[in-house]
């Protein structure tokens, strides 16, 4: 016999289900006076520094159909690389964003939509320079355990090219599944669930 | 951040998530999960500043009856139609710490199993008093505590007669973004719980019991409400002592 470690379990994920925009968005499920807003709807004010972006995109299964009931978060640096985040030690994040946001894909287009700032370059773990991105974790009916990406910015192709995270990606063929198609501030990103273009998901 | 003052950040990477204990992605019984379940094996990623890092809500966002579900939908003076539940517990990670000022929010079926929803197509009938949601924050020693009705169980389309048992769905913040995790309550002792495709996507049965409430007669209103205890394990984190430098090396 050995001492036990003495760890806990993690409680196991159950699907966040049809109904998750009750708990999650209740305004935008049509229960109103129970919250004022619903949280991470809003990301910047007049006061968040940087370039303002706009995110959209579709959740889409194996049959290409976009999912209506899915829901999507979202978590990035501030427009110096730093986090708002007690975790973060490198320094003070932009007081004007949480850089934390949330939103319901559309009931009947499958669309989700983000107003934010672009992000900044934060470390990898040797402290060589990640290229800006944001971190994604999408829930929905049929999904048994949140699923997390990485959204990286089409308009920096040098950046994205000496990050170690997507170099880690070995088919390079799917490197593309997680490069937002840019259009001046606005960025495309569909998350791919299956398929050919099945989007790099990450066990983080 | 003020609540979480005393306690000095953490910024240890996560301990792997043990996939064999969660549900795999791709669970036939729970016949959406076919289309929706990724096929290609994940990228595995120690955590990154991107990944030990997240969100903080402070009580400031929390309204007078975020976690009374009995009382925050109802009209003055009136309260939602059910059995009255005090539903409490802790936030821990996985080396047995609580977990404080974690962001808890819950959604629920009403007293008859019927969501508020605009696509529930259940015959059971909405309780005008009842949303349906609500959500607190816990405490320095990770402790959280809610007030509302037991939901009923429901029918649900999968195979031609399958019903979801009695259940109380959590979305649990903790102090890094790959800590994020939903989850779902049951009750201690419906044998529904063993019949229901959406809790057989859990391999383990440890870690279905560990998702199955407790009635807590200790903490049991006398006269008023019924109290279940269910306690919400995060993923743990190494500690920083042997870690690389994050920047600058």
């Amino acid at each position: 016999m050995v001492q036990s470690l003495g760890f806990l379990k993690e409680s196991a994920s159950q699907t966040a289900g049809p109904y998750v925009h009750i708990g999650l968005t209740p305004n935008f499920a049509s229960i109103g006076g129970v919250y004022e807003t619903d949280l991470g709807a809003t990301m910047v004010n007049d006061k968040t520094l940087g370039r303002r972006i706009t995110i959209s995109g579709r959740v889409l299964d194996g049959t290409g159909t976009p999912l209506r009931d899915a829901l999507i978060e979202i978590w990035q640096a501030d427009a110096s690389g730093l986090y708002n985040s007690p975790s973060e030690l490198r320094g003070s994040a932009d007081p004007n964003f949480a850089g934390w946001g949330r939103c319901p894909t559309h009931g009947e287009t499958g669309e989700y939509r983000f107003e934010t700032i672009k992000p900044g370059r934060a470390p990898f773990r040797d402290g060589r320079l990640m290229a800006p991105h944001i971190s994604f974790w999408i829930v929905a009916r049929g999904i048994n355990l949140g699923l997390n990406t990485r959204m990286y910015f089409g308009d920096e192709e040098t950046a994205n090219a000496e990050d170690p995270v997507l170099a880690r990606i070995e088919h390079r063929i799917r490197v593309p599944t997680l490069i937002a198609a840019a259009n001046g501030d606005t960025y495309r990103f569909d998350i791919h669930l299956q398929g050919e273009k099945e989007t790099v998901f990450f066990d983080i | 951040m003020t609540d979480l003052s005393n306690s000095k950040p953490e910024t240890g990477a996560f301990f792997p998530r043990d996939r064999l204990w969660h549900p795999p992605g791709l669970t036939p019984g729970y016949k959406t999960s076919v289309l929706r379940s990724p096929q290609k094996a994940l990228l595995s990623l120690d955590g990154t500043v991107s990944e030990i890092t997240g969100p903080v809500f402070g009580h400031s966002i929390l309204g007078e009856l975020d976690n009374d579900l009995i009382h925050n939908f109802a009209k003055s003076g009136e309260s939602a139609i059910g059995e009255r539940l005090v539903v409490h517990g802790r936030v821990l990670d996985e080396r047995g710490r609580p977990v404080p000022g974690a962001l808890l929010e819950f959604w629920q079926a009403n007293a008859g199993g019927r969501y508020r929803h605009k696509k529930e197509t259940y015959l059971a009938p909405l309780d005008p008093n009842f949303g349906g949601c609500g959500r607190t924050i816990t405490d320095a020693n990770g402790h959280y505590a809610f007030r509302t009705v037991k939901p009923g169980p429901y029918p649900w389309p999968n195979g031609v007669n399958d019903w979801r048992p009695a259940h109380i769905h959590f979305s649990v913040f903790g102090h890094g973004f790959a800590q994020r995790l939903i989850t779902q309550m049951y009750f201690e002792g419906d044998p529904m719980i063993w019949k229901c495709p959406i809790v057989q996507t859990i391999p383990d049965k440890a870690a279905i019991e560990q998702l199955v409430a407790a009635l807590d007669w200790g903490n049991t209103i006398p006269m008023d409400a019924r109290a279940y205890k269910f306690d919400i394990v995060l993923r743990g984190r190494r500690s920083t002592l042997f870690e690389n430098r994050m920047e600058g090396n």
